[in-house]
């Protein structure tokens, strides 16, 4: 039931011999080591997950393997690294925009796409955005302050 | 005595704490390194902690009730102090210079020509026993590092993506663990077919174990799949759960034990009756109900467990590590040195989760492969259905008002089931779950009512307020349909929601200024003060209540178990009468938590804390029927999103030189009833049931009051 796949990730090319019908998320933090994607709930209502597919946020815990075999697809890890963060993630810094940091890697996704289309975007818009995300430490202000001083800083 | 537990020194400049408290998002890791580096006088950077661990760091309890800052935050400033003190002794002698000579810096010691450090002196030896106290803890003036803004020393790694959680554990030969719950707390198994499971490729074992039924696979999907199929070929005994809707009737219709709590204690013996004084020129009554709330963490309970040479390994994120190694201990019945847990993160718990079942869960499939560690994560349904939810409450209250106004007669009576059943070792029962489905089940204990001070359901029962005569009494009813726990706040979310909700319709009555009614009746002068405070970061508008025409502003306040961080709230709502739907516009927090350690931190704590409740005021509620629990993911149990959370602003009151309080669940009462009394002041109608769905809005809008 396996099957060879190529996945494009942060750049570089995969060849996997895994279930085709395996959800990515599972597939990326397993196979590749890439844990910054969350499972949250399997049932994209939570955001925990998201990754970028072709420059779109979506959940990867309920994408199959196989939906995504020719996309170019960019985790959180493939935006910045510890010695080189993004400006998104220097602005989660700056913010101290997390209490336990369980949802932070779906949501700087989120916001990356968000600000690839719009590099000004309201509070309103940035909530609406984030709808699909949950934070249960109630850290959404700070996330929403983060969102707009990295949106300032890419600005510049 | 010795330092040695809490703080090594190494010969490369840096210095270890051994924290066996736990990080849950709360930023206590980084509150004691600002504590231990300000004493040692080194720079912040030269701090390394090291995670809870039995094999490492020194006994301690569960990091619970907001005690962490008080309790390891004290021991730490002594331990350092008595550091810095033993080393500048070092120091005198090595550099045969008087004590009084010496200047410290960054751990570099000189008497103005001379110098060494403390890397050299100390290198990665041990203190040895020490007589406890020697060093003088520095006065807060002297503080540079307490009460400073420092940046979280876990938050790099969380931002950054790598791996931070129990749930990023890879181990060499892991293999994956699920498991497969019954319907009801009480159903037991009656037949399974374990070969559907076990020929699907990669399943390594079925275990079953009485009702106990879990699967491993070498990889996480494969034990998906099997877990599934698993779940489809059950056949369980169900024994149904009662209906929802008698939840509160059944909570009051059940035999309690019932207790007077004076100064916050329960006492044995009698209750008294309510008796009206008879200077009462008003007296008024009201019922309060809180449904089971969620912790409902972002991320499902996870564990994994390696079971090798009859040793137990356990990497957990539960809250106390000793207390689940007891606990492991008993329910495997294993000695305690025959198990190890080491902490490491999970995503926020507010309380007792599933963190330690999953713990045992973890186990009893890890002791079927010995030498394989197994990573075990719940499902989302798992999580939602069978963590121990924080206790549905009633709160019966009466007041009297004399002529002046003031009360004269206070009246509490507060029901609920227990609001603490954390695992801790014992014989012949176990409170992890798994263990009362195994062919040899460990039953849960019959739950006990607390005695101490602002226990379970009588935590906040007792105002801060000053009445000429109270009467607070606890009702405990032991046996909950709901698997029950500590929940961010306990007690105190259903008691101060009545609390503060009554003074407003006490206010109300005599046609007072909410605020001004409270502190009439309010000594305490940092109480007062941030009541003060809030009012102001929210620009009270002041007199009476109820003819807002749809928008309002509503405040509640209590001192954390009246002995902890002081907290007022306000927030401004706008009510759809239309609709039912109450949005929350704007909150101003102000907090009172002493001498304070990280400003920032606090702030995200008190902020993050008002949220939370502010969405179980409006939003949350479990679910169940004859078949479980049916609040079982995000749709069915839903919470506040982004586009609903209001802007917040917070307002900290410093004390510097006074003892720190523990804030982390400060919040949850005064946020239900500072959103109740907003919404009566916007449409004049009182809300006592949470959580304030539309539904409920616009049912109280059509109902005489
Ligand atoms: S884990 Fe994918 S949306 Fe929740
Ligand atoms: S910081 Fe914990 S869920 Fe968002």
């Amino acid at each position: 039931m396996t099957a060879t796949i190529e996945l494009k990730v942060n750049g570089q090319n995969h060849h996997l011999d895994v279930d085709p019908d395996a959800p990515l998320l599972l597939i990326l933090r397993n196979n590749l080591g890439l844990k910054a994607a969350k499972f949250g709930c399997g049932l994209e209502q939570c955001g925990a997950c998201k990754i970028l597919v072709d420059g779109q946020a979506v959940p990867s815990c309920a994408t199959p393997l196989s939906a995504v075999a020719n996309a170019d697809i960019t985790t959180l890890e493939g935006l910045g690294t510890p010695a080189n963060l993004h400006p998104l993630q220097r602005a989660f810094l700056a913010e101290q925009a997390a209490q336990c940091g369980y949802c932070t890697a779906g949501l700087i996704i989120t916001a990356k796409a968000l600000l690839d289309k719009n590099l000004q975007p309201s509070r309103a818009e940035i909530c609406e955005a984030l709808d699909a995300h949950i934070c249960r430490c109630g850290t959404h202000n700070r996330i929403i302050c983060a969102i707009q001083r990295a949106a300032s800083e890419m600005a510049r | 005595m010795s330092i040695d537990p809490l703080i090594r020194f190494s010969t490369d400049g840096h210095v270890t704490l051994m924290i066996a408290h736990v990080e849950i998002g709360q930023g206590i890791l980084t509150a004691v390194a600002q504590i231990a580096a300000d004493e040692l006088d080194i720079n912040f950077t030269r701090i390394l902690v090291e995670r809870a661990d039995t094999e490492r760091t020194p006994t301690a309890s569960y990091t619970s009730g907001s005690n962490s800052i008080q309790i390891i935050g004290s021991a730490f400033r002594q331990a350092a102090a008595d550091a810095r003190h033993l080393l500048l002794a070092k120091a005198a002698a090595a550099l045969q210079a008087p004590v009084e000579s010496l200047r410290l810096t960054d751990g570099t010691i000189t008497d103005g020509e001379k110098e060494t450090t403390y890397w050299a002196l100390q290198g990665d030896q041990l203190f040895g026993e020490t007589e406890l106290g020697v060093g003088q803890p520095k006065s807060s003036e002297e503080y540079t590092l307490v009460g400073q803004p420092i940046p979280r020393l876990d938050l790099p790694a969380k931002i950054a993506g790598t791996p931070s959680f129990v749930h990023d554990l890879c181990l060499p030969d892991m293999v994956h663990g699920r498991v497969i719950r019954p319907p009801t707390y009480a159903s037991t198994l009656e037949s399974i077919d374990e070969n559907t499971a076990a020929s699907l490729p990669g399943v390594i074992a079925v275990v079953r174990d009485g009702s106990f039924l879990g699967v491993l696979a070498e990889r996480e999907e494969q034990a998906e799949k099997a877990a599934e199929a698993l779940r489809q070929n059950a056949r369980w005994h169900v024994q149904p759960l009662p209906a929802y809707e008698s939840l509160y009737t059944d909570l009051l219709a059940k035999t309690s034990q019932d207790f007077l709590v004076v100064d916050g204690v329960p006492q044995d013996g009698p209750v008294p009756p309510i008796e009206t004084p008879a200077n009462a020129v008003q007296t008024l009554e009201a019922t309060y109900r809180k449904p089971y709330h969620m912790h409902a963490a972002l991320g499902p309970a996870a564990a994994a467990a390696l079971w090798q040479d009859e040793h137990l390994n356990v990497w957990s994120h539960t809250q106390g590590v000793y207390p689940l190694r007891g606990s492991l201990a008993s329910a495997l019945d294993l000695d305690d040195n025959q198990v190890r847990v080491q902490h490491l993160e999970g995503p926020g718990c507010y309380g007792h989760n599933g963190a330690d079942d999953v713990a045992l869960d973890a186990a009893l499939l890890a002791r079927a492969r010995p030498g394989r560690p197994v990573l075990l994560k719940w499902s989302r349904a798992d999580e939602h259905g069978w963590e121990a939810y924080g206790s549905a409450m009633l709160v019966k209250t009466q007041a009297s008002l004399d002529e002046h106004g003031q009360i004269c007669d206070w009246n509490h009576d507060a029901w609920s089931y227990t609001h603490s059943s954390r695992p801790r070792p014992m014989a012949g029962a176990s409170n992890l779950l798994a263990a009362r489905y195994r062919e040899k089940p460990l039953p849960p204990p019959t739950p006990k009512p607390g005695k101490g001070s602002h226990g379970g359901i009588h935590r906040n029962a007792d105002p801060l307020y000053a009445f000429a005569r109270r009467r607070v009494v606890k009702h405990f009813v032991p046996d909950s349909p709901l698997h029950t726990s500590a929940l961010r706040g306990l007690g105190a979310v259903g008691n101060v929601f009545a609390i503060e909700s009554f003074m407003d319709e006490l206010a109300t009555a005599i046609k007072a200024d909410p605020i001004e009614f409270r502190l009439r009746h309010l000594d305490d002068p940092r109480a007062r003060a941030v009541i003060e405070a809030a009012a102001q970061e929210a620009n009270w508008r002041s007199g009476r209540r109820g003819n807002g025409q749809g928008r309002g502003q509503g405040l509640g306040f209590a001192q954390y178990k009246n002995a902890k961080c002081y907290v007022a709230v306000v927030f401004d709502v706008e009510v759809d009468t239309a609709s039912g739907q109450i949005h929350l516009t704007n909150t101003a927090i102000a907090g009172d938590a002493g001498q304070i350690i990280n400003p920032d931190g606090l702030a995200n704590q008190l902020e993050g804390g008002v949220l939370q409740a502010a969405s179980w005021t409006l939003k949350e509620q479990v679910h169940y029927g004859p078949d479980g629990v049916t609040s079982r993911d995000w749709d069915t149990y839903p919470v506040l999103r982004f586009a609903e959370i209001p802007p917040v602003s917070v307002k900290l009151l410093d004390q510097p030189g006074a003892p720190s309080l523990g804030s982390g669940e400060a919040t949850q009462g005064p946020t239900p009833a500072a959103i109740a009394n907003a919404v009566f002041d916007a449409v004049g109608v009182r809300l006592r049931e949470m959580p304030f769905t539309p539904e409920r809005v616009k049912a109280a809008l059509t109902q005489p009051q």
